[in-house]
């Protein structure tokens, strides 16, 4: 019988949600790393008894952890973060010219065909790899080198917070920036180019040509259509059918196109999900009704559930990492809050319950499905 | 034998109790308690100062003998009473965020 374990990031430890494929009754194993923010987890798809875990607090830095046994025991590795060459400045908030410093990893992406080789996103935006198991890191600077200088900070800091990498492809990588944009590589990061063009900002960015400088919040594929990605942008909800190269609106009918994270369900590439929140000034849902938005036409057309969750005085938020999906034969959907709730649906989004409501606000949620 | 009290976090890191024991050869700096320090705790290596540059990382604070040391040169020689291990140098993580 298969099984899922659900792995939850948050401000003050880590969580591992254990289940079987009925996804009723969980486990709850944690605090790990206890009093520490746990921007994210995730499990190599090689071996997913191999996870790396980004243990970060403002007094004592940035660890990595490892663990071999599928979080029941975890090892401090490497946590030498270090820009390649002189750092270089980039945009600041008063418009001038600030140096790059390194403050935390915000999410860990595991090579799809080796436990040991991990990319590693951080704060100021920047792409680390490992390929000895998170012992060492070095960066792959010449993402910095496209239009770096013209890259500044959101309201959470200038991070890079996806990666995607193509399973057909592994030279082909996605990452995205806020406030900087979607970048694309096709060489395993030896050179790269915004994939920015149709993402429109007129009051942030009143360039309507500007090849960086968009708050992306983050982007989903579906594996077996990699040239299809979908973004949720810091507003609007946007969709490309050509790798990045062009992008256009599928907003449609939500009640807000604002919000953080989006996926794509296992088995439907054409069905998606995004949480709308009310505006980038109220971080919580519309109306305080905590409604996940489902599209099954790649987008436009939207349908709110809400069965199981809460309909009224809701005010949290669903940060961009903080959601996912299994691969089970009915996609489960999973997703956490800053209220500490993790929510679930077993049945890809009809029907949802809490599987367990107390945590520490949410940062991240992962999921493994597992033989 | 050096005294160094260290903060809950590190000492889950470090597997160790709270206060550690370091031999640290004449002077006894700050520099060279927090040399020996993370050569016996290497997960240590950037928790407490950069590893590059060794400034103290902006939370971290070291008291020692009722003073603040933090903004002593990590050169100057620690008090007598820390050099001699009839007091620990404490690493406090800072007040802040509420």
């Amino acid at each position: 019988m298969s099984s899922v374990r659900v792995l939850v990031g948050t401000r003050k430890g880590a969580f591992i949600l254990t289940s079987n494929e009925e996804r009723k009754q969980w486990e709850v194993s944690g605090p790990h790393f206890a009093g520490w923010e746990i921007y994210h987890l995730k499990g190599s798809p090689a071996n997913p008894n191999r996870l790396y875990a980004a243990q970060s607090t403002g007094w004592f830095g940035q660890l990595i952890q490892r663990s071999d046994d599928g979080g029941q025991t975890w090892e401090p590795v490497g946590n030498e973060f270090v820009y390649d060459g002189v750092p270089g400045t980039h945009q600041w908030y008063d418009g001038t010219q600030h140096p790059w410093e390194f403050k935390r990893v915000w999410l860990l992406e595991p090579a799809p065909d080796d436990p040991d080789t991990v990319y590693a996103g951080v704060e100021d935006a920047a792409l680390f790899r490992t390929n000895d198991g998170g012992k060492s890191w070095h960066e792959l600077p010449a993402l910095r080198a496209t239009k770096g200088e013209l890259w500044a900070p959101g309201a959470g800091g200038m991070c890079l917070h996806t990666i995607l990498i193509d399973p057909n492809d592994k030279e082909r990588i996605f990452v995205a920036i806020s406030a900087a944009g979607a970048f694309r590589t096709e060489d395993g990061g030896q050179t790269w180019r915004p994939a920015t063009n149709g993402l429109k900002a007129n009051w942030e960015l009143p360039d309507p040509d500007a090849e960086v400088g968009h708050c992306v919040h983050s982007i989903a594929m579906h594996p077996a259509r990699p040239n299809v990605l979908f973004m949720q942008k810091h507003w609007d909800v946007m969709r490309s059918d050509d790798a990045g190269d062009n992008w256009y609106e599928i907003s449609g009918n939500l009640p807000s196109d604002f919000g953080f994270p989006i996926v794509v369900h296992s088995h439907e590439p054409d069905t998606i999900y995004v949480v709308p929140i009310k505006s980038d000034s109220e971080h919580y849902p519309p109306d305080g009704k905590l409604r996940v938005y489902r599209s099954r036409s790649g987008g436009n057309e939207w349908e709110a559930l809400t069965e199981g969750l809460p309909q009224s005085d809701c005010y949290v938020n669903v940060l961009r990492s903080a959601m996912a999906v299994d691969t089970l034969d009915s996609c489960g959907v999973y997703f956490g809050t800053t209220g500490g709730q993790v929510y679930a649906s077993a049945d890809s989004g009809d029907t949802w319950a809490p599987i367990v409501r107390d945590l520490p606000a949410v940062l991240s949620v992962e999921v493994q499905t597992l033989p | 034998m050096i005294r160094v009290l260290i903060p809950h976090h590190l000492r889950t890191l470090a597997n160790s109790g709270k206060e550690v024991e370091l031999e640290v050869a004449v002077p006894v700096t700050q520099a060279a308690v927090l040399d020996a320090l993370e050569a016996k705790y290497p997960v240590l290596r950037g928790t407490i100062r950069d590893r590059t540059t060794h400034k103290r990382r902006a939370l971290i604070r070291f008291f020692a003998c009722g003073q603040d040391l933090s903004h002593e040169a990590p050169d100057a020689p620690l008090p007598a009473e820390v050099a001699t291990g009839k007091e620990p140098l404490m690493i406090v993580g800072a007040m802040a965020g509420g």
